[in-house]
């Protein structure tokens, strides 16, 4: 290239900067000067090891967004998503958060899937005092006064598994999750439960993040002979484990893996055949059969492709959405700040996939925890559902500790 | 008893995944002194094209294999021609730009084919375990290990007992007196490297029905397979297959005594220990450079 035509294009390169620079500044201060829509924050990394997950709840999030504005909107106004990719990073979790709620001024920011990336966010929307959607089953132990917490605690999932698991099964438990604090609160609370109904733990086991060769924990099942694989191995490794499992021929009729983090996602990778006869407890599955699921379903395939599945985190990505719009029905339109919003949502009831939910004033959600067994077709059926909608207790393994509408109560 | 004996298969059948990704990496790093870190990806595409195969040609694992293993070595010849046979002269910079090309390749996948775990079939014939007394062993597992050896074998007569394993140890030994007399070392290094890549794709194939075939399955695969390079000292075939078969029993061992978090830290610490009394590996081989 000669110096000319060089600076040239150099030259060229400026100009249209320096145009479009102000043009988006402009653009930007218009909107929310308007103010005729309502800004809120995507922040699912939809790149990175855990896009896998997230592109999914970002997908249900922004559907049920879309939905929401095909339909009118909220008192006539639009909601409008600002997307931001984490890219797996908790460190980039909490600088994108501190954007969407500073610079974009969003009101609600939706977001996360893993625990360390929600304590990330944690301080950011703390100090904004803004308000932070999390949809994922997570460990408890938690009560921020700015997190809406969609997913299931420990209570909500095992409080039903457990006596139904060791009465159909019985009592001798092998635990075996990956080495992190989700899989190691579960049982915590696990081995209080049995300690109530007469189980016993015969082995805790942790492995790797990542780990994908389980022939010796396997060997160890052998051995053992346990009744219960009480699971809370996440992702890639959950995949391995349960192909390593079927491959060795261990019957899930007499030593059925119970799982706390299997959903739709990890079956299609598993394979039905492998997956077929073991157990998940969650508070939704694809196949549950309600109106709301099935329009959530058809409209879910109908957008993202046939061979798309939903699961019980993409569904509370979902419901938080329309929560937040019931939320900001609620409200005055001239008052609408998180704060508001917040407590506009406590006491909310709406119809979910998985059943009418509730909000909790602990800003966790009354849920209708199901236990399913997952068929050769990587459905999962149904087999006991809740009586009665289960209440969130995130500190339940701490005695005298209590998630309250003021915050964390120590007796 | 019961234990010791299965555990001891577990830790068999965790070499024989070792020496089969490894392999491959024993000739390129070995024999060219090239650090390929590309090589796990070489594994993950491996698995993709076991995967491709599977569902959309509807061939199994064992069919696949010959495809699988002349798809990515086809790759890998690619990559020795376009990027590193410009480098053989600057060593270090190997690193940066193998490295370069497994992100391009991870990428590549993850944007194509999605980043969502595959699911991949295991072959029929192969399911179900074989019983002796209480050592309980999958036929898969098996299978895996026979083919392993088989590999190690085949390598290991084409290494020594070929017009072309002949030149590669000429070159190796001594590339400007080999190219006096005829050899042509660029020729030589190109389908090496493309045999490396061929044997890491077989590996990827192979532990697709194990493992969960997702884009960055490579990355963790790879520092697995430079410890058994190292342990076994570089460019001996013999010192990785005793190194895959050290650290692999050594894992299985650990980990039942222990965990298999703490086996993990047991087993680099005593790779760290061995290094330090014997830092050419277990098996050096004696080749002036």
């Amino acid at each position: 290239m000669k110096r000319r035509d060089f600076l040239g294009s150099l030259g060229a390169v400026g100009t249209t900067g320096m145009l479009s620079t102000p043009a988006l500044l402009s653009s930007a201060s218009r909107a929310f000067a308007q103010g005729n829509d309502i800004p809120v924050g995507l922040l699912f990394s939809l790149t990175g090891a855990v896009a896998v997950v997230e592109s999914t709840l970002h997908d249900a999030a922004l559907m049920a967004i879309e939905e929401i504005n095909a339909a009118g909107g909220v008192h006539g106004r639009q909601l409008r998503p600002i997307i931001e990719d984490p890219a797996s990073d908790p460190a980039t979790y909490a600088d994108r958060a501190r954007r969407l709620m500073i610079r974009d001024k969003c009101v609600s920011v939706f977001g996360s899937y893993t625990s360390a990336s929600r304590q990330a966010v944690l301080p950011v929307t703390e100090q904004r005092k803004n308000l932070y959607w999390y949809p994922t089953l997570y460990e408890g132990r938690e009560c921020s006064r700015n997190v809406m917490y969609g997913g299931a605690v420990p209570n909500q999932q095992q409080d039903d598994l457990i006596p139904w698991a060791i009465e159909n099964f019985g009592p001798r438990f092998y635990m075996i999750g990956n080495n992190y604090v989700y899989p190691k609160e579960e049982n915590n609370y696990c081995k209080t439960l049995l300690e109530q109904y007469g189980g016993e733990v015969v082995n805790e086991e942790y492995v790797p993040l990542g780990h994908s060769d389980f022939s010796s924990v396997i060997n160890r099942i052998r051995a053992e002979k346990p009744d219960v694989i009480f699971a809370t191995v996440v992702g890639d490794s959950d995949v391995a484990f349960a192909r390593q499992y079927h491959a060795a021929e261990l019957d899930p009729s007499k030593m059925p893996v119970v799982s706390l983090t299997r959903s739709e996602v990890e079956v299609k990778a598993i394979g039905g055949e492998a997956a077929a006869g073991h157990f998940s407890s969650a508070p939704y599955f694809m196949g549950h059969a309600t109106p709301e699921n099935e329009k959530f379903v058809e409209a879910y395939k109908s957008r993202y492709g046939g061979d798309q599945v939903t699961h019980f985190v993409s569904e509370a990505a979902y419901f938080q959405v329309y929560q937040f719009k019931a939320a900001l029905e609620k409200l005055d339109p001239a008052n609408i700040t998180p704060e508001t919003i917040r407590d506009a949502a406590v006491g909310l009831r709406l119809n979910a996939p998985q059943g009418e939910i509730l909000v909790d004033e602990n800003l966790h959600t009354h849920l209708w925890p199901k236990i399913g067994q997952w068929q050769a077709n990587g459905q999962a059926e149904v087999l006991v559902e809740s009586k009665e909608r289960i209440a969130p207790k995130p500190y339940a393994a701490y005695e005298g500790q209590t998630c309250t509408g003021q915050g964390l109560v120590k007796a | 008893m019961d234990v010791i004996a299965n555990q001891l298969f577990a830790g068999l059948s965790m070499a024989s995944i070792l020496l089969m990704i490894a392999l491959g990496l024993a000739i390129i790093y070995g024999a060219m002194g090239v650090i390929n870190l590309a090589h796990g990806e070489f594994v993950m595409l491996g698995a993709y094209a076991a995967w491709a195969l599977q569902t959309y040609v509807g061939i199994g694992i064992l069919l696949a294999l010959p495809f699988v293993f002349i798809s990515v070595a086809v790759v890998g010849w690619i990559v020795e021609k376009v990027v590193v046979q410009n480098l053989y002269h600057r060593p270090l910079d190997t690193i940066l730009a193998t490295w370069g090309i497994g992100i391009i390749l991870q990428q590549t996948v993850r944007l194509g084919v999605g980043a969502e775990s595959r699911f991949v079939k295991g072959p029929d014939i192969l399911t179900g375990n074989t019983e002796i007394g209480p050592l309980i062993m999958s036929n898969y597992r098996l299978f895996v290990i026979v083919f392993s050896i088989a590999v190690l074998a085949a390598t290991w007569m084409l290494m020594t007992r070929t017009e072309f394993g002949m030149k590669l140890r000429a070159v190796i030994q001594n590339r400007g007196i080999s190219e006096c007399y005829g050899i042509e070392a660029k020729r030589i290094y190109s389908i090496t490297f493309a045999y490396g890549a061929g044997l890491a794709g077989i590996a990827g194939a192979l532990i697709t029905p194990l493992f969960s075939t997702i884009p960055t399955m490579g990355t963790g695969l790879v520092v697995d397979a430079f410890l058994v390079v190292i342990v076994g000292g570089l460019g001996s075939l013999i010192g990785s297959a005793a190194a895959s078969v050290l650290i692999g029993e050594a894992t299985a061992i650990f980990s039942i005594v222990i965990n298999d978090t703490l086996g993990r830290i047991a087993v680099l610490a005593g790779i760290i220990l061995l290094i330090r009394f014997r830092p050419r590996g277990l098996f050096p081989t004696e080749t002036r450079r």
